[in-house]
């Protein structure tokens, strides 16, 4: 009982750090209509920022995560700008084949830069852990940090989007691209700041991946961006709760899938699962319908 | 009638570069003007042109971006390996990897309808992400499973070869993550080019035809296609299997050059997957000896240009996103049809004056 | 059959998008070899109608029936293996194919040979490919296109592409063939030409032909009957003169 506990509350803080990669595909697949292959290569680079800001300069933790996301905004920015942003209007295939080369870019351009070497990383996170069922289950600060940054990002991105008007202009963008604009609405500006907000949420899930999972290499990323990925169509894609409840179950499936099944196999099963989805529910847990035009 | 002898051209050039590519190779080996590392990348040479060649008949004529394509090449790789340690074991190396070859691509045909009938229901991004997944499920569940032959047939396991309980006599076939060992390695650069020409051949005369005709049709305009009668799921699933098919021969031509197999990400994963798709990009997509071009060139290239060696998958996804960027981009688009227009518009007037 | 039997006879079709009736109790009757107009004012249902009858959607109720063969709930595909083809509102060509090769596909399900054939080039393959290619150019040369058969069809000039269009509809050999806003985007003198061009294809091709246009011009030029929608139901049928001085007709392109 108490073993199934530590996997349940590991699988939930592995899950909440796919629910919040996976915010940032939800958002950008909803509003530019485009699988960013590249998001979980931004989390890679989140992570080596906090590793030299705070291993190798010293800085404090804050200091570094808070100049992650600084980089990570700036990265997304410019890689929607100067690749993405001149494909608007392509066909889909160039765009996703365009978003793979970036991706592939960023990978090689962090091997060049950092070495093939794993680096280890030291977590960020000050906190003791907390004991339960006389010590048989122990919770440790990073899963207690990761769970509650994750509900603190959502309820924020929730209120974001109802309560601001960027937020109802990326409501409005997300529904119709030629109506937001007759409306008055930047279309360009509004995806702009979907791929800073995605890619600032992607630095703070570099930061506690790293820490959770203290090893960091080019590669980083890329599994946990694809599986991310699973998590948001899992969820609904362009759902924010959906994304949350998709990281979260995918988190848990995955945990389980180790411990029960095979860890050989556990991201078989992950894939799986998605397979499953998009046959028997395509639109995910709390998707909406979207309907092609004929 | 004159668009057929151009198109009948174009293919006899194209088999004509792979021939005298083979010749002056062969002669290069010969001559003993090879180094040995260039001998070791001439089977994996043949095997990346028929990946390239057939991952085009999915991505350049059916138009689906399938990122699971290394999964194909990890069935085929491991049915002809099986083979090779166990039927195929006393047989004499041609006749051995042969009926490797039309077995590997048989299993992989065969995966590739399975998969293929949810996966074709999908359309764009999601297709992709799927393949991806089975190409990784794929990858997973070969190297997590134990094989063990003896008398009494074939026995698996998913924990060790312990558990495989063999009898006396019984042999581990697959290892678990360990793979395949002592395999004979009867794959020669000959073989491999015959196996790209078989490839060319089939991958050319198919889309030279009215099922390739449907299958491009397909491909541009699925609603007009329907609404002549084409069957959008048949002619989606035809491109799709042949494809595989392809793959897993070029799988048996892999584990047939080496004397250990095993189902790692480096070998099957998606990264195979994508370097694949490299070739067909830089290649043009559509374009099968473009295709043939880029895979020769992108293996040897970095063996010839070692000073650049850490900076190769960089400049590759350079080139990749450039190239996107300038096929594709609808402004690139419109400035080189109307550069196009002004080149028919310049032609159309010498005709005329030439007519007058 | 009789030439004044019913070719197309449509009873009582209706679909709701969304609990808004797109089309409603639509019923219509052409006789063989008729030149029809559908025409009726922008978001009428006319589209709709092709939609529905070519199975692109599924009617919620009502019964389609050509020449004796019952259509309702069949797909695309097999509504165009019983004979009905169809050009489309906004041109679907397969634009990366050659202006021969888009008629070709429209004679693939007529010129038959197997994969095996395909992949060794069999005498079978390229006998069959030749007929394919006489045919493809017997047709083409009908819509006057065969000087640019090895044209990619995204070359072709605008009014080019909508006679292609039709080209390769005619070549699925259907017994009826639904236009959609043939003449959309054409000047004057282009239009004259394709009325010339509908005419020659009903009586070349002794076919039966179903438009829809907003050129009233082209529309009391050749057809013979028409049927006009209005708010997705029939608001007047009959023929042609008749229904143009209708007042309910009148009303509704005018306005009050």
């Amino acid at each position: 009982m108490a073993s199934f506990f530590s996997y349940l509350i590991n699988g939930i803080s592995l899950g909440s750090i796919y629910a919040i990669i996976a915010l940032g595909y939800t958002m950008v697949y909803g509003i530019a209509k485009m699988l960013n292959f590249a998001h979980g290569d931004i989390i890679m680079v989140g992570g080596f920022t906090v590793f030299i800001a705070c291993s190798q300069m010293g800085l404090p933790p804050m200091v570094g995560v808070l100049l992650s996301v600084v980089v990570c905004t700036l990265l997304g920015v410019t890689i929607e700008r100067i690749a993405y942003k001149p494909l608007r209007g392509a066909s889909p295939l160039s765009v996703l084949i365009t978003a793979i080369g970036v991706s592939y870019f960023l990978q090689n351009a962090a091997l060049i830069i950092f070495g093939a070497d794993t680096k280890s990383f030291r977590s960020v996170i000050n906190i003791p852990p907390v004991s339960f069922m006389n010590g048989q289950v122990n919770i440790s600060g990073e899963t207690m940090v990761t769970i509650a940054a994750c509900i603190v990002i959502m309820i924020t991105l929730t209120l974001f989007i109802n309560k601001t008007k960027a937020g109802q202009a990326m409501l409005a963008v997300s529904e119709d691209k030629g109506a937001a604009t007759l409306m008055g609405i930047n279309v360009n500006k509004t995806i702009a700041v979907t791929f800073a907000i995605g890619s600032a949420l992607a630095a703070i899930a570099g930061v506690l991946l790293c820490s959770a999972y203290p090893v960091l290499s080019s590669t980083t990323g890329a599994m946990p961006g694809i599986k991310a990925f699973v998590a948001a169509v899992f969820g609904g894609i362009g759902s924010i709760p959906g994304a949350m409840i998709g990281g979260i179950l995918l988190g848990v499936i995955e945990n389980f899938a180790k411990a029960y099944i095979s860890s050989q196999l556990s991201d078989a099963i992950v894939f799986g699962v998605l397979i499953l989805v998009l046959l028997i529910k395509p639109t995910g847990i709390m998707g909406k319908v979207i309907q092609e035009k004929v | 009638m004159k668009k057929m002898s151009k198109k009948n051209k174009t293919n006899l050039i194209t088999y004509g570069m792979v021939l005298v590519f083979y010749l002056i190779m062969q002669g290069l080996m010969m001559s003993g003007h090879m180094s040995s590392l260039m001998k070791g990348l001439m089977v994996p040479l043949c095997y990346y042109m028929i990946l390239a060649v057939s991952l085009n008949i999915v991505v350049g004529a059916s138009g689906e971006l399938s990122l699971g394509h290394a999964g194909f090449m990890c069935i085929g790789a491991f049915t002809g390996a099986i083979f090779a340690v166990t039927g195929g074991k006393n047989l004499p190396p041609m006749l051995e990897i042969v009926i490797a070859i039309i077995l590997g691509a048989l299993v992989a045909a065969v995966f590739g309808f399975l998969i293929g009938i949810p996966v074709l229901r999908l359309k764009g991004d999601y297709l992709a992400i799927v393949t991806l997944a089975f190409g990784e499920i794929i990858k997973n569940v070969v190297s997590a499973v134990f094989v063990g032959l003896d008398s009494a047939g074939f026995h698996f396991s998913l924990k060790d070869s312990m558990s495989l309980n063999l009898l006396e006599g019984g042999e581990v076939i697959i290892n678990g993550p360990q793979g395949i060992t002592g395999l004979p390695r009867n794959a020669t650069f000959t073989i491999g080019i015959i196996l790209v020409f078989i490839a060319l051949f089939i991958s050319l005369n198919l889309l030279n035809s009215r099922h390739g005709r449907a299958i491009m049709a397909i491909r541009d305009n699925r609603i007009a296609a329907e609404s002549i009668g084409l069957s959008v799921s048949k002619y989606k699933m035809m491109a799709f299997v042949i494809s595989a098919a392809l793959a897993g021969a070029a799988g048996v031509l892999y584990s047939h050059n080496l004397s250990t197999i095993q189902a790692t990400s480096k070998n099957f994963g998606y990264n195979q997957s994508i370097m694949i798709l490299v070739f067909v990009v830089l290649g043009g997509i559509g374009n099968i000896r473009g295709s043939l071009i880029a895979a020769v060139v992108l293996t040897i290239l970095p063996e010839k240009l070692r000073f650049l060696s850490d900076y190769r998958m960089l400049i590759y996804a350079i080139v990749l996103i450039a190239i996107m960027l300038l096929n594709s981009a609808p402004k690139a688009v419109q400035w080189r049809s109307q550069m196009l227009d002004r080149l028919h518009a310049k032609k159309k007037v010498k005709e005329i004056s030439k007519n007058e | 059959m009789n030439k004044n039997e019913n070719l197309l006879s449509v009873e009582n079709l209706s679909i709701s998008f969304g609990g808004l009736k797109a089309v409603d109790n639509f019923s219509i009757k052409i006789k063989k070899n008729e030149l029809y107009g559908l025409i009726g004012p922008n978001g009428a249902g006319k589209t709709t109608v092709f939609n529905l009858l070519t199975g692109v959607y599924k009617p919620d109720t009502g019964s389609i029936l050509l020449d004796g063969t019952e259509l309702t709930g069949k797909n695309t595909r097999e509504i165009n293996l019983s004979g009905i083809a169809r050009t489309f509102q906004n041109i679907r060509l397969f634009d990366k194919l050659s202006v021969l090769d888009n008629v070709k596909a429209g004679l693939h399900e007529h010129h038959k040979y197997g994969l095996l054939d395909s992949i060794f080039r069999t005498p079978k393959l390229k006998r069959t490919e030749n007929e394919m290619t006489e045919r493809a150019l017997e047709i083409l040369k009908v819509f006057d296109l065969d000087q640019e058969a090895s044209y990619m069809a995204s070359q072709l000039p605008y009014g080019k592409q909508r006679k292609l269009e039709i080209a390769r509809a005619m070549a699925t050999e259907p017994k009826l063939l639904l236009l959609d806003e043939p003449a959309a985007g054409m000047n004057p003198q282009e239009t004259a030409e394709l009325m010339e061009t509908i005419r020659f294809v009903r009586d070349h091709f002794d076919m039966t032909i179903l438009l829809i246009e907003h050129d009233m011009k082209l529309v009391s030029g050749i057809c013979e009957e028409l049927t006009v929608l209005n708010f997705g139901h029939v608001l007047c049928q009959g023929e042609t003169k008749q229904v143009l001085n209708d007042p309910e007709v009148i009303k509704a392109y005018l306005g009050e």
